[in-house]
């Protein structure tokens, strides 16, 4: 075998398994650029965004049956904390929200594991636990009422608010 | 050997002459011929008329109650309930001694005549089933009652009906608790609500103050147990349904939801939440003792008992993505039994035990289905755009649900309703309700 076939081979070989895990990956990466507000299935727009304070977003998004942060999600997480830190008297809620396309029950707790996430990067950024409660909402409090990807992109969330 | 048990049955129904005995009804498969039956109206003397005209309000109680019964008969899809114009015997005299000649002429196979009478304030009925082709009688009861119970006495007579022709027991004398929806889906607005298994009687249990999700019914008593925001703290509670007194179950310092009754009713199966994760707990509603039962870094909820209570049923994300598993009821022997494509939720035990009904999610469709204990033998029932959350009718034969329309962009078009479908697949059928419905569950027979 000469060295090109080899190389070849080799390179369809590499190639097939970069298909293969593209497959088995998130099958949402077709949607991925619904009007550019969607990326890797996590809402990246502005659309229900509301302000915590100025400049402080009070949301932050997930992907489908996921509660990990994105590194948008820390970013706009680290600026309530800056905000927080300024505003000790201030404490808040973390609702959690899940997409209507999920058992009701199973909802309810991604929404309280959601909320939990937020809530745990907080804590790492100095805010004190006792400041924070948490609410699952499940998917019974949808911000967007339509039935397609952009709509339940920006229900997977978690939104931060003052509690008093 | 069984199948030919029911090829014999089959033969007997099509082809049976006179000399030939009693009639049944085949149950193994859905509305393969529904059996022809004939529901003569109940006889009523001139003195109870009048008496159920002053009670009720009701002109022809004894034609109301043969309506009952006819639409109970029709919805199980195994018998089809023949037009009253055909019927040429009258009332009184068919109950005493049908003339059967009559009867098999236009076709009906099985016929139901009785009598109600008011008696010292009380509802007095009697009924007798009737073989048509074999020319006697199959079953003949009397009971009494209060008179506002009227619907429930077409109930219970198609019970006995039923499981006389089945060899099953019915479910037609139970009720259904359900969450009542209203208003756009951003601002939901949900009572409890209950009604009767046909539609009749409904109840709201609670005023939409606050959101309300997932009643289960005790199956030993008219106790139910749901998830309410009330405070907006998201707690599993207890109603008592006959006093209207609600508590909150067990002393928990985060969400608890996803309850259920343990068979005997002595307990609630339910999921605590806290720092993420949730676990199942029980909490023995007398003396309440809170026992863990499962303890794993992932969601385990939506869980439920086997009929003889040494088994639970629940859904996990542990492997990764929300699936089935059964342990027993100390929480040890954790198996996961769901291994077909795509995410498994929402198990439901058959009072039979021998069936697991399930929320299945695969590319982008909801199907209800049912597998046996062991996970083999998965059989889906019916795909849709969403529907979740199977509920059993007391005799393992039917299935309620319910399912939501897919909403515009602008949420438009959005609805929930309840469904029911028969083990078999067969015999899908609207479910209908005051409101928009979900959240079903239902009740034990009330009778017997």
């Amino acid at each position: 075998m000469s060295l090109r076939k080899i190389l070849r081979n080799t390179f369809l070989v590499i190639l097939l398994s970069m298909v293969v895990s593209a497959c088995a990956t998130k099958k949402t990466t077709t949607s991925s650029s619904i009007d550019g507000q969607i990326q890797g299935d996590v809402y990246i727009g502005s659309d229900t965004v509301k302000e915590l304070a100025k400049g402080v977003p009070d949301r932050v998004f997930f992907a489908t049956n996921e509660s990990i942060l994105t590194t948008k999600s820390r970013d706009t997480l680290r600026k309530q904390a800056a905000w927080l830190r300024d505003n000790s008297n201030i404490n808040i809620v973390i609702e959690g929200h899940a997409d209507e396309r999920g058992t009701r029950e199973y909802n309810l707790a991604l929404g309280e594991r959601r909320a939990n996430s937020a809530k745990d990067y907080l804590i790492t950024y100095g805010i004190s636990a006792d400041r924070i409660s948490i609410i699952s909402y499940g998917k019974e409090r949808p911000v967007d009422s339509g039935s397609n990807p952009l709509s339940w992109s920006k229900n997977r969330r978690s939104v931060t608010v003052k509690a008093n | 050997m069984n199948k030919l048990k029911i090829l014999i049955i089959l033969l007997l129904l099509f082809y049976s002459n006179k000399s030939f005995a009693l009639i049944e009804v085949d149950i193994t498969r859905g509305n393969l011929k529904p059996l022809p039956i004939a529901v003569s109206p109940l006889f009523q003397d001139s003195k109870s008329k009048k008496n159920f005209k002053k009670e009720l309000n009701i002109e022809d109680l004894g034609s109301e109650i043969s309506k009952v019964i006819e639409n109970n008969l029709k919805t199980s899809g195994l018998f089809n309930p023949l037009s009253k114009d055909a019927f040429l015997q009258k009332p009184d005299i068919a109950h005493l001694k049908p003339r059967f000649e009559d009867w098999a002429l236009i076709k009906s196979q099985a016929l139901i005549t009785g009598k109600v009478l008011i008696e010292k304030e009380k509802l007095k009925v009697e009924f007798r089933l009737w073989d048509v082709l074999a020319g006697r009688e199959m079953l003949a009861l009397a009971f009494t009652t209060v008179p506002s119970n009227w619907r429930r006495v077409g109930h219970i007579i198609t019970d006995k009906v039923y499981e006389r022709l089945t060899g099953e027991k019915g479910y037609f004398d139970t009720r259904i608790i359900y969450v009542s929806e209203e208003g756009p889906k951003t601002q939901r607005i949900k009572k409890l609500a209950i009604m009767d298994q046909d539609g009749f009687n409904t109840k709201y249990l609670t005023l939409g103050n606050e959101l309300v999700l997932t009643p289960r019914f005790n199956p030993t008593n008219q106790m139910v147990t749901y998830l309410s925001y009330f405070k907006n703290l998201p707690r599993v509670y207890l109603l008592d349904i006959e006093t209207g007194i609600q508590e909150v179950v067990g002393d928990f310092p985060g969400m608890t939801f996803a309850p259920r009754f343990s068979p005997d009713g002595k307990k609630i199966i339910m999921s605590f939440a806290k720092d993420g994760n949730s676990d199942i707990f029980t909490m023995d509603i007398e003396n309440r003792i809170v026992e863990r039962i499962t303890n794993h870094p992932s969601i385990d909820t939506s869980p439920s008992f086997s009929p003889d209570g040494k088994y639970i049923t629940f859904n996990s994300d542990r492997s990764g993505y929300q699936q089935i598993y059964i342990m027993k009821s100390d929480g040890s022997n954790v198996k996961r039994i769901s291994f077909g494509k795509g995410l498994y939720g929402t198990p439901a035990w058959s009072p039979r035990g021998d069936l697991i009904a399930f929320t299945k999610l695969h590319k982008g469709k909801f199907y209800i289905g049912v597998m046996r204990t062991d996970g083999k033998g998965e059989r889906l029932l019916t795909e849709n755009y969403y529907q979740e959350a199977p509920s059993w009718s007391p005799n393992g034969r039917v299935l309620i649900f319910y399912r939501e329309t897919k909403s515009n962009d602008k949420g438009e078009g959005f609805s929930a309703k309840l469904w029911s479908i028969d083990l078999t697949g067969y015999n899908e059928r609207l479910v209908e309700t005051e409101t928009d419905a979900s959240d079903p569950s239902w009740s034990s027979l009330l009778s017997n």
